[in-house]
């Protein structure tokens, strides 16, 4: 079990990233020219990561399945980005950032790896600043931070609800700098369909145009996947639809160790699935939390009258409401952790407390926050604070002040109006925390292959905190690979460029031909959807928010099960040499459908609860995650040719700045 | 809810194209739009038929990828969304509803409901950038004070998500809205005052070549855009490009 | 700056400009206008100070039709251009929901407007010059050859207008330039860089400008039809 060597370099944990760059091998700026990158995927990780690598003069080769690179999911983070900037001078630091995500992941992260982000975290905020990013200020011209869950510091910056939209058009205009110089060639509506290794050293990729079916081969010195997380696995969940696990998957299947795939981050505040036909689960920001209550009717009563639509939620007096975050969990309340908050939404739903038809939703409250709100006004104002239309009024302007864009998405979906009746909530997939392995370098398995962001597992643990992913996203991205990827090409300034009519390009080609040849000449009885599903039905129900062994292991036949009759029955209508987005689609639900596989493995071989991961055998009396020692390991699989057969090694998790404590937020 | 639908098709960009008319029997009110329209290409393909193709991804009104003229109007008949954000319930029972896709020369249609938006990219790759290098040690962030109005204006022009409903609404298929909201979100911020006399020359110079049309003012951009884009960023664009033009 | 003309942006701004110095030609035309409704006398003196005076014969006049010209040729280039880019049509286009009648359809407003002028021309214009540079008659007398037959400005304006059809056609046209200033007024200032859509005020001016001055036209053609057919 020996084979995974995470290169984190000696020294002091503070010390460690600024004494390894200054060690690190460098290309020179003339050789670089001679270096071919191929960057998959242009959100956060691989936007930035495109246009810094183009900065510092390597030709890189950019792809996207979108039409355009602005597209990538990252667009979709509402809250905001955390920085240890202590701007708030309410006590932050580097080492508390550290701090919170370790603690926040469940002791599941690589020491190493989060104090580097916690430490380039600043660094990003400055980057962005200097792009023309427009966060938002505050009347002095300051930047201004929120507060997030899962910490007791306001260091997260933000732009209205639509942080990542900001931060990835940052990137993207970066990216466009480099676009317009030449040293980025954009492939839009490019899909990468395979890794093609050469001499054990990832040198290409085959990608199919989506437009006109043409499969390509492009060649390059290092292959970086930045294509984010895997959460469609699901089917229901808040990612973008296109979103899929179809590059890290195939990178698996050439050699690259998966990591902690069953690491799910099911996030707390969602709205509810209306029915079948639903596609995908709308994300309401985690920053309502700052303001908004959650709770259920103690009386069971009351939870069948408003099913039956006999009784209002705001008809309900406070004292026969349970506000469970608060009473379980007095120090955070309502900002405990994505993974407390979520479950503890399912313990009640699961006791019978879900407040909509199908017993699947909590409340998520204002009228507090709107009176609290609405008497500081009338006090500041000078105004009679006794008057209660006019208190609700103005505590309804500062939410809508803050929240306005939220609400009105809430209002359209489904057609209630939050202002006046509480919002109803029900987690639902949003972040994978799992993902390729990678070491220090964040470089996977195969050498010269390289994964970033989301994609790659490695710095939330078992549980991301808020606000941290586009943190991550932009570390990697900006300020850790370009220094990384440097001392691995080093080796390769004498290479030239690499063939594409080698035997290697041929059998990577003639492999992703076939596949698609199979998809589109099995002329089976039902769509890719149908699979898809009906995956996606499995995986929550036995991988979701809590799992345990017999249901694990019903999930692993069944999807088994499923797969054998996806490639019997499936009906994907057109050709493959014209667009065809049930082609693409079949591709992504393939792939799926053996990752579902290994999730499930993975989670099983988990005998613990940490983060995300909630086995119900091991929980504490009163129902909190029950951490073991024995556990404290990242599961890297290789892949062995079916998803049952995947090896397991182990890559030790060692704290030496840190206490290992039961995590509590109580 | 039963629909009529008459939704262009057309099987590549080379093939001539034509409206087609389908027949939904079973639509629900809180159903999205794309969602009927994936209950019609489930029907379609149940039937061994082509599927409708059309550009979505997040499905929650941010990515700018879903681009659809509904009953003559960008984005459908509902203000400040776009089509994945619109609800069956903004239709009645037994309506007619023509699905169309983006018209603009500079929009060529890929297929079906699909166009071709990467003039857009080509526009920002011409200036939409603030030439800054990545390096880790740029000012600190809070280094250059921006006065909150400044920032609020920069957010509320940068909110565009590049959907092209602008353009597709515009009687003259001007992308002037586009345009102009990122050339305003850079001439708000101090750091872009550097380059602003080149970037604002060089994409207008790039939307020319691309084939848009000229701006007449109509405002009809601004009412469709689903972020609510203010006419002022043309205003702005214009002002730029006349202070660049006597620098 | 050559190329800014050359530019979308630029040639939007020229048509702007052009409007300006267009709608400052309307005030003062409408102004001598209706002169001719209070005074006879006052409207022939201004007439042939205008007429005769060679500043404003051989320089304003030049910049005038100059002015003219400019503002349709471009607006015809642009309405060129703008078709070419706009290629297949909708099926179904709602165009009323998201803007205004007045502003998608100025360049018929505008072709109305030319027609009037042709006739302007044909009317006031070509005979002027016939009289004035091909017959060498600078006295702007009824009766050159005498010295008492009075001016002869305000007996061909009223005549003008004797004729039914001409002075709907009139009123039509200028009902027509109402609507094309309707829009134009605040697009202007607009294409100018002037957020007029936001501005109250210019909104209000706007308005009243594309009120007022068709009307003043309207009531001195109005005027000399109701009392040429009353009388």
């Amino acid at each position: 079990m020996g084979t995974l060597n995470s290169k984190v370099p000696e020294g002091l944990l503070k010390d460690k990233w600024t004494t390894y760059k200054d060690k690190i091998n460098l290309v020179n700026p003339a050789n670089k020219r001679n270096i071919d990158i191929i960057i998959v995927g242009t959100g956060l990780a691989g936007g930035s990561a495109a246009a810094t690598l183009a900065e510092l003069g390597y030709n890189v080769k950019s792809f996207c399945f979108q039409d355009s690179p602005r597209r990538a999911h990252s667009i979709a983070a509402q809250g905001g980005i955390n920085a240890a900037k202590n701007y708030q001078g309410d006590g932050d630091s580097t080492y508390r950032l550290f701090y919170d995500t370790v603690k926040g992941g469940d002791y599941r992260s690589r020491e190493s790896n989060v104090h580097r982000l916690a430490e380039v975290s600043t660094n990003i905020i400055d980057q962005c600043v200097a792009q023309g990013v427009p966060f938002a200020r505050d009347y002095g011209g300051l930047l201004d931070n929120r507060s997030f869950g899962g910490v007791l510091v306001s260091r997260t910056f933000y732009a209205k609800g639509q942080t990542g939209q900001q931060l990835l058009l940052g990137a993207y205009s970066a990216m466009n700098r480099q676009i317009g110089r030449g040293k980025i060639k954009m492939y839009s509506r490019h899909e990468m369909l395979d890794v093609v290794i050469v001499d054990g050293k990832a040198r290409g990729i085959i990608a199919r145009n989506l437009v006109t079916g043409e499969i390509e081969r492009h060649s390059a010195h290092a292959v970086v996947l930045g294509t984010g997380g895997y959460g469609n696995t699901f089917y229901l969940s808040t990612y973008a639809m296109g979103s899929n696990v179809t590059a890290i998957w195939k990178a698996h299947k050439r050699g690259a160790f998966f990591a902690n795939p069953c690491y799910t981050q099911i996030h707390p505040t969602c709205i509810p699935v209306s029915g079948d036909h639903q596609s995908k689960l709308t994300l309401m920001s985690e920053s309502l939390r700052n303001d908004g209550r959650i709770w259920v009717p103690k009386n069971m009563d009351d939870v069948l009258a408003i099913r039956e639509g006999k009784l209002k939620p705001i008809d309900i007096s406070e004292e026969n409401r349970d506000y469970y975050l608060e009473r379980r969990y007095p120090a955070f309340g309502n900002l405990v952790p994505r993974d407390v908050a979520s479950r503890a939404a399912k313990e009640r739903c699961d006791a019978g407390y879900g407040v909509n038809k199908t017993g699947e939703a909590v409340y998520l409250d204002f009228a507090a926050a709107i009176a609290r709100y609405g008497k500081e006004q009338a006090h500041v104002k000078g105004l009679d604070e006794d008057n209660k239309a006019l208190v609700t009024a103005l505590g309804k302007d500062i939410i809508k002040a803050k929240y306005g864009n939220l609400f009105q998405m809430y209002e359209k979906i489904v057609d209630q109006n939050p202002y006046e009746t509480p919002m109803m909530i029900f987690p639902a997939v949003h972040y994978t925390m799992g993902g390729i392995w990678v070491d220090y370098n964040l470089m996977t398995t195969v050498p010269g292959l390289y994964a970033i962001g989301e994609a790659n597992f490695s710095d939330h643990g078992a549980n991301r905190l808020g606000a941290s992913a586009l943190m991550q996203g932009l570390a990697d991205g900006y300020f850790v690979l370009p220094y990384t990827i440097g001392d691995y090409l080093a080796d390769d300034i004498r290479t030239g460029p690499i063939a594409t009519d080698t035997k290697e390009f041929d059998d990577a080609e003639s492999l992703v031909k076939s596949n698609l040849d199979k998809l589109i000449n099995n002329n089976g009885t039902h769509s890719v959807d149908y699979f898809h599903k009906k995956l996606g039905k499995i995986m929550w129900n036995k991988c979701g928010m809590s799992r345990n062994e017999k249901d694990l292991k019903d999930a692993i036949s069944e999807i088994a099960e499923l797969r054998a009759e996806f490639y019997k029955d499936v009906r994907v209508p057109g050709n493959a040499n014209e667009y065809n987005e049930e082609l693409a689609k079949a591709g992504r639900v393939a792939d799926f459908l053996e990752l579902g596989e290994l999730f499930a493995k993975d989670a099983l071989q988990r005998e613990e609860s940490a983060g995300g991961h909630f086995r119900d055998e091991y929980q504490t009396p009163e129902g909190e995650a029950m951490r073991r020692k024995e556990f404290q390991y990242v599961s890297a699989w290789e892949y062995k040719g079916q998803p049952k057969d995947a090896v397991l090694h182990k890559e030790e998790l060692v704290y030496e700045n840190i206490e290992v404590k039961e995590r509590s937020y109580k | 809810m039963k629909l009529t639908l008459k939704i262009w098709r057309q099987k590549s960009a080379n093939d001539k194209g034509k409206i087609v008319d389908y027949k939904l029997n079973d639509v629900s009110p809180d159903m999205s739009f794309l969602e009927m329209l994936d209950v019609l290409n489930q029907e379609l393909i149940d039937k061994n038929e082509e599927p409708i193709a059309f550009d979505h991804d997040c499905r929650e009104g941010i990515c700018g990828m879903c681009s659809m003229y509904i009953n003559g109007r960008a984005h459908g008949p509902d203000r400040s969304i776009t089509v994945c954000q619109l609800h069956m319930r903004s239709f009645s029972d037994g309506d007619t509803i023509y699905i169309e896709p983006w018209r603009a020369s500079a929009f060529p249609v890929i297929k079906d409901l699909i166009v071709d938006r990467s003039a857009f990219d080509r526009i920002q790759q011409a200036g939409g950038f603030i030439s800054v290098n990545t390096s880790g040690n740029t000012q600190d962030a809070n280094g250059t004070l921006i006065s909150k109005h400044a920032a609020d204006e920069a957010m509320d022009a940068a909110t565009c998500i590049g959907c092209g409903a602008c353009v597709a609404t515009c009687k003259n298929s001007s992308a002037m809205l586009f345009v102009g909201a990122k050339v305003s979100q850079y001439a708000l911020l101090p750091q872009g005052q550097i380059e602003a006399a080149d970037r604002v020359q060089n994409m207008v110079a790039q939307m020319d070549l691309e084939g848009f049309g000229n701006c007449t003012n109509t405002g009809a951009c601004e009412v469709e855009c689903p972020k609510g884009i203010s006419l002022d960023n043309i205003a702005r664009m214009n002002r730029e490009l006349m202070k660049a033009a006597v620098k | 700056m050559s190329g800014f003309f050359k530019s979308s942006i630029g040639r939007k701004i020229a048509m702007a400009l052009s409007a300006f110095f267009l709608m400052v030609f309307l005030i003062i035309h409408v102004s001598v206008n209706m002169v001719s409704i209070f005074s006879e006398s006052l409207f022939n003196e201004m007439s042939h100070f205008m007429g005769t005076n060679p500043l404003v014969q051989f320089a304003m006049q030049p910049v005038l039709i100059f002015g003219v010209v400019f503002h349709f040729v471009m607006g015809f280039i642009l309405e060129l251009k703008n078709k070419k880019a706009t290629g297949i049509g909708y099926a179904k286009n709602n165009g009323g929901a998201n803007s205004t009648w007045m502003s998608r359809n100025m360049i018929y407003s505008g072709l109305v407007v030319l027609a009037f002028l042709g006739l302007h021309f044909y009317d006031f214009w070509i005979h002027e010059i016939t009289v004035k540079y091909v017959g060498g008659d600078m006295t702007g007398l009824i009766d050159p050859e005498n010295l008492n037959s009075g001016f002869r400005y305000y007996e061909e304006l009223s005549e003008k207008f004797h004729d039914h059809i001409r002075t709907i056609f009139y009123v039509i046209s200028f009902i027509l330039l109402g609507l094309h200033l309707g829009h134009g007024f605040t697009s202007a200032f607009q294409s100018m860089g002037v957020t007029a859509g936001r501005k109250k005020t210019l909104q209000t001016i706007g308005k009243a400008y594309a009120i007022v001055i068709p009307l003043g036209f309207i009531a001195v053609a109005l005027y000399h039809h109701l009392k040429y057919v009353l009388a």
